[in-house]
């Protein structure tokens, strides 16, 4: 496996509504900001482009073909789309990559969750004939396997607020966050439920926006002179889709991808990981093995924005970004997609 | 450098209207399954899965590939979903490639399906948008003033639509799996069918279809231990431009020809006429067939029409470059996976494994999808020969 270089990552402020911003809007100001990381003018200047997005969040057949507006395709450029987060984006490119078949590449993701009721309408990735006409939504699915690790004595609700409170004070530093403030666990444990046992702020909010990366090979990076971090490996898997043949309170995936990473062989300075529900945050901990030395959500994670589609990708990026600063020598992100973590995505990072 | 790929295996479903003896996982399921069998595979034999489809509102599914983790033996595996509009069947094939060519995997599952009978497809591609006039006009509308502009500058006699789309039929019927099955198709017969779009006729367009087709691709040292025989993938390539600009070449776009440029350049071929034995080429439209002749390098711009009038792309008049052998886009439709049943013929004609439309001893072939506002390319070349 060759090492890939992170040269620019760039994210939009986290909103709860980005009004009247169509795709193009969105990903402009995030593309304008990673060419210029690069010293790159467009898409142009890249082997390769591939971007993640989802039709139903803004309820549109092919949204992201208006996305292409937005990378100058002229002239026609080598370009891909997965219907995933951008973290799986990156996958493509960097298998590309490791083929030979491309030196640098540009990846992004976008997403405007406003038009909609997330939840609700995330209720129809479930199996369209038993489960999708339930409507069970995102949030109940995650209430019960709080409830389920809670019921087990594997996590107390104090546990589930100290991960918001440390978001939120983490989030105090990250000028792209959503929600952020100096709130003490005793604090969130007096608010009411939202939908037992979760209360409101145990839930990632709704955000609009994108992000974008720029990726090439470590020779390329050393040539246009730009700092970078390193990907030394990148593992995703997937697991069944039916909830009542998973142990809720363990992530079997993100366990294998650590494995297969050897994600235990060294120190990790600094995790990401997208955890939409705080107990989440605790399982994803558990699986990657993560103790006190590890610094988890240094920009306050999705909890403190979540923007659909970006946030696996925006994940890889403050982890690269944090470690081209001197924060840290080696990190982990995470990336999810589907009810109660079914598919997850590892990247092991390390400083140049 | 790439690791060589070979498809070693392929299965497909029937194509028919309405598959309502089967889930959207039975039917993936069943193609996926057919392939293995082809390979002489089991599911533990697999390391990825690569699933391809067209936009999600054409079931009403968001992001299929959770639910479809079961049925496709994924658990505990890396599953990967491409999306890149009508071309997404070919883009998914060259992903899962990539799989293999990196050196990440030795052999993997890539599955391609749609099952429009659950949804409408149409509703699905026309729904109003907020910052844009609301065209409700489908892809037959949409594509139907390029084509005059085609018919216009090309000069082309109005029947040649009409040939293409007895043509296709002719083949399809060859074809037991093809959706449509008009083995007594006339020329008098499209003419008299009702005009939807002018100049496209009723029989003129494709029909929309539920189906999936899957492949196993392999590296060179699997493939070689395959019990049947390996089409070798020598060539891939994609490219995309955008909908609208200034400029833009709409009857026979840039991104098509740059794309055909780059997979000929990997695959040595300089005459594609004389280079490929056969093609499998994305024609929902029936003009589209004289159209990407001249795109792909197959005719002379304006001559398109000419080989087809010829009888050179029809496998019943012995024509020496047969264009849609399996009936193409016009006789099955499973928007997501037409690209990839493409991409899955044109291996199964170097395989020698085609049947009844298999062409005589072919051994290279082309297989090309395109989608969006004929703005999306993707193409690839196999070989029985590795290099």
């Amino acid at each position: 496996m060759r090492d890939i270089a992170i040269v620019a990552f760039a994210q939009s402020n986290c909103v709860r509504d980005a009004g009247a911003k169509n795709e193009v809007e969105l990903i402009m100001p995030v593309l304008t900001e990673v060419f210029a990381q690069a010293g790159i003018n467009s898409a142009q200047d890249v082997d390769f482009t591939c971007s993640g997005s989802c039709d139903y969040q803004q309820g549109a057949a092919f949204a992201f073909v208006a996305g292409v507006d937005a990378l100058g395709a002229v002239p026609p450029i080598k370009e891909s789309h997965v219907e995933m987060d951008a973290a799986w984006a990156l996958y493509e490119a960097w298998l590309k990559m490791q083929a030979g078949d491309a030196e640098s590449a540009l990846i992004y993701g976008f997403g405007k969750s406003s038009p909609g009721e997330l939840p609700i309408v995330l209720s129809q990735q479930l199996d369209p004939y038993y489960l999708a006409p339930l409507w069970v939504d995102t949030i109940a699915f995650a209430a019960m396997q709080a409830r389920y690790m809670l019921d087990q004595g594997l996590i107390t609700e104090r546990d589930m607020a100290e991960v918001v409170a440390r978001s939120r004070r983490n989030a105090m530093n990250n000028p792209h966050a959503q929600l952020k403030a100096e709130v003490s666990a005793d604090q969130l444990l007096t608010e009411a439920h939202y939908e037992a046992p979760l209360r409101r702020h145990d839930c990632c909010p709704v955000s609009d926006g994108a992000c974008a990366m720029i990726v090439c090979t470590v020779e390329k990076a050393r040539e246009w002179g730009k700092p970078y971090a390193v990907i030394k490996g990148i593992d995703h898997r997937i697991e069944t889709h039916h909830i009542g043949s998973r142990d809720l309170a363990r992530s079997v995936s993100v366990e294998q991808s650590a494995q297969a990473l050897g994600v235990s062989n060294g120190p990790v300075d600094i995790a990401e990981l997208y955890a939409p529900f705080s107990h989440q945050e605790i399982v994803l901990s558990r699986a990657l093995g993560l103790d006190e030395r590890t610094v988890v959500n240094p920009s306050g994670g999705v909890l403190a924005g979540n923007v659909m589609m970006a946030s696996g990708l925006s994940r890889i990026g403050e982890v690269a970004m944090r470690l081209i600063r001197k924060e840290g020598r080696r990190g982990v992100a995470h990336a999810t997609s589907g009810p109660c973590l079914q598919q997850n995505l590892l990247t092991v990072l390390e400083a140049e | 450098m790439a690791q060589l790929a070979a498809v070693v295996g392929v299965g497909q479903t029937k194509y028919k209207t309405k598959r309502k003896d089967v889930s959207i996982a039975g039917l993936v399921r069943e193609a996926a399954q057919n392939a293995l069998d082809d390979a002489g595979l089991c599911w533990n034999d697999i390391d990825a899965v690569i699933l391809g489809k067209a936009p999600d509102m054409f079931e009403g599914v968001i992001m299929p590939e959770l639910y479809l983790t079961d049925a496709l033996g994924c658990n505990g595996k890396p599953m990967l979903r491409v999306h890149t509009a009508g071309s997404v069947g070919g883009s998914t094939a060259i992903v899962a490639a990539s799989y293999v060519q990196s050196g990440v995997f030795k052999r993997i599952l890539t599955v391609s399906f749609e099952k429009q009978s659950e949804s409408n497809a149409m509703w699905a591609l026309s729904n109003p948008q907020p910052f844009s006039p609301h065209l409700n006009a489908g892809a037959g509308g949409y594509f139907a003033p390029i084509i005059r502009e085609y018919v216009r500058r090309a000069n082309a006699p109005t029947d040649a639509g009409i040939k293409v789309a007895v043509k296709d039929r002719l083949h399809g019927a060859r074809n037991p799996l093809a959706h449509l099955q008009l083995g007594e198709i006339t020329m008098q017969e499209v003419a008299d069918s009702p005009m939807l779009w002018e100049p496209l006729r009723f029989l003129e367009a494709c029909p929309s279809s539920d189906g999936a087709c899957a492949m196993v691709i392999a590296n060179e040292e699997l493939a070689g231990q395959s019990p049947g025989k390996p089409a070798w993938i020598r060539g891939c390539a994609m490219r995309s431009e955008p909908t609208m600009y200034a400029g833009r070449e709409q009857v026979s776009p840039q991104a098509g020809i740059d794309c055909a440029k780059d997979v000929y350049r990997q695959a040595g071929i300089h005459h594609p006429r004389k280079d490929f034995d056969c093609a499998e080429i994305y024609v929902p439209f029936s003009w589209y067939e004289p159209m990407w002749l001249e795109n792909l390098g197959f005719a002379d711009e304006g001559k398109g029409w000419e080989l087809t009038m010829s009888g050179a792309t029809s496998l019943d008049e012995g024509g020496d470059i047969p264009w849609n052998c399996s009936g193409g886009v016009l006789s099955s439709n499973p928007i997501g996976a037409s690209g990839m049943i493409r991409f899955a013929e044109a291996a199964q004609q170097v395989r020698g494994l085609a049947g009844g439309h298999q062409v005589d001893g072919a051994k290279t072939a082309l297989g090309h999808a395109y989608g969006g506002g004929a703005q999306f390319f993707s193409m690839w070349v196999v070989s029985a020969d590795k290099h």
